[in-house]
């Protein structure tokens, strides 16, 4: 487990070290003053520009200048954003956590939605139920989520007036950022609207969640019902319930821990995917999470966040990537062997 | 289908418990959608109207305001003001006990005095002042009008009385003060701001005498107001104001019928008639000075060449384009000036469509064979102009006709105009909407030299006879003389085509029917201090 641990932590190393690489070579390749798009100054005088090419390493090798970006980084300085003059860091943290705050709900949601439903497809999948429910996935795994969500704004915002089309809250709350994460806010924010503020943003959460949870929830079905059904045939199965275990004990003790662990690795290689949606989700909702911000920097032409905003959600993806990975490792003592 | 029964029902819970009634902070706030972000916070630096809608009624009070029927000056803060003989002197009288804002960043302890205004005014034009080159020096509206170098000096004569010296008369100076890109700011807070080593705070967390307050603005996603609740009119009827940022049009327009937006600026006018079926909306028409117009760039060729520009002006089908892209609720534009102006030429003849003539005018200057231009639309919808990328297509197909191939280019608002600002284009489909009643508003801001230097000028036309025609009815108290110079100019304006006016349109917003009292400006931005809701 320790080596496979370390192997592990190395190519972690290793991909984050090419990701820097690319990442500081954006800065050249971006148009314009490269000064700039690393500093993200817009305006630099003469004496501020001779101060930044010395701290940057500009006049000496790429390697050097590597080696100062990579300290730069490592210290929380990103340099600023073109279009509003603020550290970048600094504005990744107001957004992330909104994107954050969506994704583990949708995530949630799919487990809770999927796992289920998965099961009860794998238990008889002849029935004409539980082809349905695969029917469903099928089709909720090809919906494009783009469409998906303006069906859903025009028949619960437009037409029925149920439910806000987008934002996090409704603007007139006023709650002041602590976490980021908008419902620990409320909780944590001592204005008199409290329970209306929570109520409001569970409602302004219900659309974009169940959007974004659209796919991995379908995907978790197809998977568990597979995984199910799989295990459902292995002789321990047969052993069990020829030992007399009900169908719940049999199904809980030794079908599902044993089906739940391709499931989990799964989570780990959708989540790139599910950050892409994400981002889609945010900009169709006006979801102010990192996903709208990469957007609209990508629109404003606004390379210092850009190249922040990749190596954020890219360090983002490849950690939780290798984290379930390891997980996985850990409650499959097969896998360890590889 | 399980998943839809979920959520049904999660739904069906969450909107019984808040069903009841509107909590109270929904019933003494306010949203207006906003198309686009503010700038900054000082309209003095800026020049878009979406800046000027956000900041300048709202946050702060000018000298003097416009009526908005007659066009005629009213006292602001300045309560009386005298004009010498000899037309260089301005003397005016300041109200007594207007108090700035008091907000979590800076509580005053003065109100308003005439420090305040040689503060304010001294920025624009003095290279010597803090603030002068804060956000690099420059203050469009200002420059366009030459202010730095029409007014000589301004003094404080009294805590309640200040002077203003200028070099030459100018009959449009007083109209200069009351638009709404000449708010007052607080010396005390700038000063407390430099002695922090803050000074860039001024223009973002902005101190104001207005109706409503500064609270916090969250980039591109919304602005917050309060009320200012010693407000010199009395206080608002509303107590918080939110501009939410909603650039997307159609998302824009979903967020007024599912009531997330009390107001919404400039529907389309496609939707308008969908947007009065509703028995929750209403639409607001007012009048409003603008132009909407294709601007060449005339530094660049073939551009240079006034046999170029005519011929491009006789191309495009102005009646087609109303119809495409006004639904024809604008006026077919003759000229730059509305004919709501005082100075508009009667006789200017109504724009002509001519593919053939466009293409012997082309042979004349040896381009029979056509060229290949660039066509830049705004990609944000403003009143003078609300599609430009559709107009763009249809210029296109029209430059076609006579063998010019055009591409179309668009970037995002502010680097748009950034690079617009630079003279990167060839050709513009861009607009203005007046800032004052005066005539002058029109002229020198788009089409002076000064203006070319600073980029107003989106055709970066600069020429000596039209600026003396421009000189010249400024330097006249004489309105029936200034009227004459402003005819000579517009049909100067017909033969040079450094742009192709083409339509004025009247000015929209859809509001909940629960939403009163709401006034826009003819000259400017829109008003919030009236509004209120009713029978919440």
């Amino acid at each position: 487990m320790m080596i496979f641990l370390l192997r592990r932590l190395f190519l972690l190393g290793t991909v984050l070290l090419g990701l820097s690489i690319f990442a500081f070579s954006l800065g050249y390749l971006f148009p314009g003053d490269p000064l700039q798009n690393f500093s993200g100054l817009r305006y630099i005088d003469s004496a501020q520009r001779e101060q930044l090419i010395m701290a940057y390493q500009l006049e000496h090798s790429y390697t050097k200048q590597y080696v100062a970006f990579l300290t730069r980084v490592l210290q929380g300085d990103w340099g600023l954003s073109f279009s509003s003059q603020q550290p970048l860091l600094k504005e990744i943290w107001q957004v992330l956590p909104a994107t954050l705050e969506l994704t583990t709900y949708a995530l949630l949601l799919s487990f809770f939605v999927g796992v289920p439903l998965g099961i009860l497809a794998a238990m008889k999948p002849n029935h004409l139920f539980c082809k349905s429910i695969s029917g469903m996935a099928l089709i909720g795994y090809s919906l494009p989520i783009f469409w998906w969500a303006l069906l859903l704004i025009m028949l619960f915002s437009v037409t029925l007036g149920w439910l806000p089309s987008g934002g996090r809250l409704g603007v007139l709350y006023e709650i002041p950022t602590r976490t980021g994460f908008m419902l620990i806010d409320i909780l944590l924010s001592d204005t008199r609207y409290q329970d209306a503020a929570l109520m409001d943003a569970f409602r302004h959460l219900m659309l974009p969640t169940l959007v974004l949870a659209t796919y991995p929830t379908t995907v978790m079905i197809r998977f568990v019902r597979d995984a199910m059904l799989d295990v459902w045939d292995q002789n321990y199965i047969k052993t069990a319930k020829a030992k007399g275990l009900n169908r719940l004990q049999v199904l809980y003790r030794h079908g599902l821990r044993n089906a739940l662990l391709p499931v989990i690795r799964q989570i780990g290689l959708q989540f790139s995917t599910l950050i892409t949606l994400a981002m889609l989700t945010e900009v169709i909702f006006s979801w102010p999470g990192i996903g709208r911000w990469l957007i609209d920097s990508i629109y404003q032409r606004n390379f210092p966040a850009i190249q922040a905003g990749l190596m954020i959600i890219s360090t983002l993806v490849i950690t939780i990537n290798m984290l379930t990975e390891i997980l996985h490792t850990f409650f499959n003592p097969l896998a360890r062997k590889y | 289908m399980n998943r839809l029964g979920i959520f049904a029902v999660l739904s069906a819970l969450s909107l019984s418990a808040c069903q009841p009634e509107q909590p109270e902070t929904i019933r003494t706030g306010l949203v207006y959608c906003a198309e686009g972000p503010p700038e900054n916070f000082n309209p003095q630096r800026v020049t878009s109207g979406t800046t000027i809608d956000i900041v300048s009624q709202q946050l702060y009070d000018r000298l003097l305001d416009i009526d908005a029927n007659t066009g005629n000056l009213l006292p602001a803060l300045a309560t009386a003001w005298q004009r010498s003989t000899d037309g260089m002197t301005y003397d005016f009288t300041l109200r007594h006990d207007v108090a700035f804002h008091h907000t979590h960043f800076f509580t005053p302890s003065r109100p308003l005095t005439a420090d305040d205004i040689v503060f304010t005014f001294n920025r624009i034009m003095d290279p010597t002042h803090p603030y002068h080159f804060l956000g690099g020096g420059v203050y469009p509206y200002f420059q366009s009008v030459d202010w730095a170098n029409l007014v000589n000096k301004i003094t404080a004569i009294a805590p309640d009385k200040v002077r203003f010296e200028l070099n030459r008369p100018d009959s449009s100076f007083l109209a200069n003060l009351a638009t709404d890109f000449a708010p007052v700011l607080s010396a005390e807070y700038a000063a407390a701001l430099l002695a922090e080593g803050q000074p860039q705070r001024l223009d973002t967390q902005p101190i104001g005498t207005g109706p409503f307050h500064f609270k916090e603005y969250q980039k591109d996603v919304l602005v917050r107001l309060y009320r200012h609740s010693t407000y010199w009119r009395g206080p608002a009827a509303m107590e918080q104001l939110v501009f939410d940022i909603v650039p997307n049009n159609a998302r824009r327009m979903a967020k007024l019928l599912t009531h997330e937006c009390d107001i919404v600026a400039f529907p389309r006018l496609a939707e308008l008639s969908l947007i009065t079926e509703r028995p929750d909306v209403k639409v607001q028409e007012s009048t409003n000075m603008n132009v909407g117009f294709w601007a060449f760039n005339t530094k660049k060729t073939p551009f240079d060449q006034v046999k170029v520009r005519q011929a491009l002006a006789l191309a495009i089908n102005q009646s087609a384009i109303l119809q495409a892209v006004y639904f024809n609720q604008a006026t077919a534009a003759k000229g730059i000036l509305p004919p709501t102006s005082w100075a508009f030429d009667q006789q200017l003849p109504a724009a002509e469509y001519d593919p053939a003539q466009a293409r012997a005018l082309l042979a004349e200057v040896g381009l029979s064979q056509g060229f290949s231009m660039d066509i830049w639309a705004m990609p944000v919808q403003r009143l003078y102009n609300p599609n430009a990328l559709k107009m763009a297509e249809l210029i296109q197909a029209d430059l076609a006709q006579i063998g010019v191939t055009a591409n179309i280019v668009s970037y995002e608002w502010n680097t748009f105009r950034r690079k617009l600002t630079n003279g990167e284009h060839d050709s513009v489909l861009i607009g203005w909407a007046a800032d004052n009643a005066d005539p002058d508003n029109f002229f020198r801001p788009l089409l002076s030299c000064a203006a070319a230097e600073t980029g107003s000028n989106r055709a970066q036309w600069c020429d000596p006879v039209f600026d003396h025609l421009l000189h010249q009815a400024l330097s006249t108290g004489d309105q029936q003389q200034r009227l004459g110079y402003y005819i000579t100019a517009q049909q100067y304006l017909h033969q040079q085509k450094p742009l192709v006016a083409i339509a004025h349109s009247q000015r929209f917003q859809a509001i909940n029917v629960n939403v009163e009292g709401v006034s826009v400006n003819p000259y400017g931005g829109i008003a919030l201090f009236g509004a209120r809701r009713i029978n919440p």
